[in-house]
């Protein structure tokens, strides 16, 4: 059989195909977006953008229901978006099978939060696998396409940055697609209302027990004895360092980490003299495993923050002092905006103004840091413009007048509009800024309903952001062009003193999508600088500042987008044809 | 074997992806057990980007810690000094001799340092090279990235004409020629 490379996400779309699903809806979201785009190619499946992780969920939810395996994909914050529709499609359960695929991201590479999607589940009472490699990936997506349908219930697949974003070595298998389920109409399992959900509520307290006693039976679950002075319950990629520095260790791997096969975990903790569970972020094992009455090493020696490694086990279970060298104490190098980047061009505006910016979840939340520092809040999709107006209400027009809210246009879809919406039913002032950079920048340029283009590449209707706005009775609603500094200025002061809600979509497409070319690109004139410094304060990392005040524009990072050329009083910025 | 623990550090853009991916796709080749593990989204965004490559008889994690890695391959100055402390003590780095400033240093918050390639000399065994340079006389500075690979590739276990088949089946078919070219350049100078 073929074997190929994958990474983990590109492994659980294969396994999606693999186990003849039909219909996957998702919103992009690292670490989770490549599960998505992997899907691209497979003609069989019908693979979607949705607005929101709600709608993805629920789009599963009816492909389900009418009798064909579905799935739906988010990262980890966006299972609260979907939160809704989990807990009670739990309830209702599965006519063909449905999975959920969370993506975790411990060591917040690309995250507001650290949050642990086991937590959510439990409480939702949804059944977890979570694979170890690329090939569990696959695997164990099948699987969960097994169970789902043995036991009447959504599944969620839990993956992990690490796991997602690691390549492993796969073994590919065919397309097996078992016959659609016939629909046949069912009240009292999927009509969610009082009478049906109190039975179905004891339902899925059966189905939980009944998955945690035959937990033993699923082959994902496994002991692998060894010496048994040492014993480890542990699951997804941390099994990969228990056996790097473990490797005769006797382990548990549990690949279905909720509900728990307490049994089992009951007979492995029996035969080893000491227990150690190791799990990134909450201690979700290990509290269970202590309820039962056993006594276990876990938080206390590990941690509950950040990715897990071999270094950190041989530390806290042998014990050994490791002699590495010291790191060196080098600057920083943080995330910035690309050169190019609309987006500098409106927070060069909103700085030189002095304006607060409720900022929101995307490329521009760098607007926070150094030397832009214009964006004050971030806290999720859509809370720019609801916060804005929260502020409003608590300390009214006035003081709203030195703040706008700032979101992109993909997450202005997301959940944005919403909020906007409450503001025009609540009589709201303020000025929200739409920055429309034609694309989902941050997870690597996905489109969405105003892009015009579907997942597939296929053309569609581009929802018109101008003209929504009009509908829902926004009478104030300009566009201008980001990097339009001297327009946007004009235009910023206006909209921010009117007694009215006001919406200004700054449009200039991300720089990095493909047909974003400027034709020219910025050069210094030495002679005409008069050192003033101010081309450097948005800090576009294509300039530099030499020894003598005058700057140096690297070239090969220059974008062209003429930004700084505005900024120079002097005319100490020249744009040439590339 | 043991397993060989290779590291690709630099700024996000710089191409560390494309680089891993032919890491990749050559251990396949040699019929290894591989993994990789890279870094997507926000942090691509201009910041500090590492790859990891680990590939063996069998490979548990995918990541490369502390100590540990055979090779570094440093696409950046500040970068290769930034994660020396991973190198075993015999391991080896290749550094591509370039500047790139962080926001931290274009701002004055922090200072670029001075002679980091002396320093890591005298600690570790350094090769260096103007891959930038060598890039622009085949005039495509683009290719920087696999000149640099090409030089470390001599510190792998697989023949020439491996690497150039597998250059061949991993990047855009466009641009096979020119990368190919720029593999052999970094091979001869190493």
């Amino acid at each position: 059989m073929e074997k190929k490379i994958m990474l983990g996400n590109e492994a659980i779309a294969r396994g999606a195909w693999e186990a003849g699903v039909k219909v996957s809806s998702a919103y992009p979201g690292t670490p989770s977006t490549e599960i998505s785009e992997s899907l691209v190619p497979y003609d069989e499946i019908y693979a979607e953008w949705a607005p929101n992780e709600k709608v993805a969920t629920e789009v599963a939810i009816g492909a389900c229901i009418s009798g064909v395996r579905s799935m739906c994909c988010m990262k980890h914050v966006g299972v609260n978006v979907a939160a809704d529709p989990l807990y009670t499609m739990s309830y209702g359960g599965v006519n063909a099978g449905m999975v959920l695929v969370a993506a975790d991201d411990p060591g917040l590479y690309s995250s507001q939060n650290e949050q642990d999607t086991r937590a959510v589940a439990r409480a939702a009472h949804v059944p977890v696998l979570q694979p170890s490699d690329s090939q569990e990936a696959k695997d164990f997506m099948k699987y969960a396409f097994e169970l789902s349908e043995k036991y009447d219930t959504p599944v969620i697949l839990r993956t992990t940055t690490r796991l997602s974003h690691s390549q492993g070595l796969v073994t590919l298998e065919d397309r097996v697609v078992p016959e659609d389920k016939s629909y046949e109409r069912n009240p009292a399992k999927f009509v969610m209302m009082p009478g049906n959900a109190k039975g179905r509520h004891v339902y899925v307290e059966q189905r939980e027990l009944a998955m945690s006693e035959n937990g033993a039976d699923m082959p994902i679950n496994r002991m692998e004895m060894g010496d048994r002075s040492i014993g480890i319950i542990t699951c997804g990629i941390e099994y990969q360092y228990v056996k790097e520095v473990l490797p005769n260790a006797s382990i548990l791997k549990l690949g279905m980490v909720n509900p728990l096969p307490k049994q089992m975990i009951l007979d492995f903790a029996s035969q080893v003299d000491e227990l150690y569970v190791v799990e990134e972020l909450d201690p979700i094992i290990e509290e269970q495993v202590r309820s039962w009455g056993i006594p276990c090493y876990g938080k206390e020696i590990f941690t509950v923050q950040g990715e897990y490694s071999a270094n950190l086990l041989r530390k806290a279970i042998l014990h050994q002092e490791l002699e590495l060298d010291t790191p060196s104490q080098v600057p920083a190098r943080p995330p910035i905006l690309c050169p190019g980047c609309p987006h500098r061009s409106v927070y060069s505006v909103l700085k030189k103004l002095g304006i607060h910016a409720a900022g929101d979840i995307g490329c521009y939340t760098l607007g926070a840091v150094a030397p832009l520092n214009v964006v004050d809040t971030t806290i999720c999709m859509g809370a720019s413009i609801s916060s804005l107006h929260g502020m409003e209400k608590a300390k009214g027009k006035d003081y709203i007048k030195k703040w706008v809210a700032v979101i992109g246009d993909s997450t202005f879809m997301h959940t944005g509009i919403n909020s906007l919406m409450n503001m025009v039913y609540n009589k709201a002032t303020g000025t929200v800024m739409i920055l429309d950079n034609s694309t989902t920048g941050m997870t690597g340029h996905q489109d969405h309903a105003a892009t015009g283009k579907t997942l597939k590449g296929e053309p569609t209707y581009a929802i018109n952001i101008y003209q929504l706005c009009k509908a829902i009775g926004i009478e104030h609603v300009v566009e201008v062009n980001a990097f339009d500094i001297k327009e946007l200025e004009r235009i910023v002061k206006e909209e921010t003193q009117r007694d009215a809600i006001s919406v200004i979509i700054t449009k200039s497409p991300c720089v990095l999508l493909k047909g974003t070319v400027f034709p020219n690109k910025c050069v210094p004139v030495p002679e005409k600088c008069k050192k003033c410094g101010l081309c450097l304060k948005p800090g576009c990392p294509a300039l530099t500042k030499n020894e003598d005040g005058t700057i140096s524009i690297d070239e090969t990072m220059c974008n062209g987008c003429g930004l700084c050329k505005q900024l120079c009083n002097f005319g100490a910025i020249e744009e040439v044809a590339k | 074997m043991e397993t060989k623990n290779i590291m690709i550090v630099g700024v996000g853009g710089q191409g560390t992806l494309l680089t891993s991916r032919i890491l990749g796709g050559i251990a396949l080749h040699a019929d290894y057990d591989v993994k990789l593990s890279e870094v997507h989204g926000m942090a691509q965004r201009g910041g500090s980007v590492v790859t990891y490559v680990r590939y063996g008889e069998k490979v548990a994690e995918p990541i490369v810690e502390e100590g540990q890695a055979d090779v570094l391959i440093a696409f950046e100055r500040l970068e290769a000094k930034r994660y020396a402390h991973f190198l075993k003590k015999d391991g080896v780095i290749i550094v591509n001799d370039q500047r790139m400033d962080p926001i931290t240093v274009v701002t004055g918050a922090a200072e670029y340092p001075e002679g980091i390639i002396e320093e890591l000399s005298a600690k570790y065994k350094v090769y260096s090279v103007d891959a930038m340079a060598e890039a622009k006389k085949l005039g495509n500075s683009r290719v920087f990235n696999i000149i640099v690979l090409g030089v470390a590739a001599q510190h792998m276990d697989y023949s020439k004409e491996d690497w150039l088949e597998v250059i061949e089946k991993t990047v855009p078919p466009k641009t096979v020629d020119i990368n190919k070219k720029a593999f052999e350049v970094g091979y001869t100078l190493a």
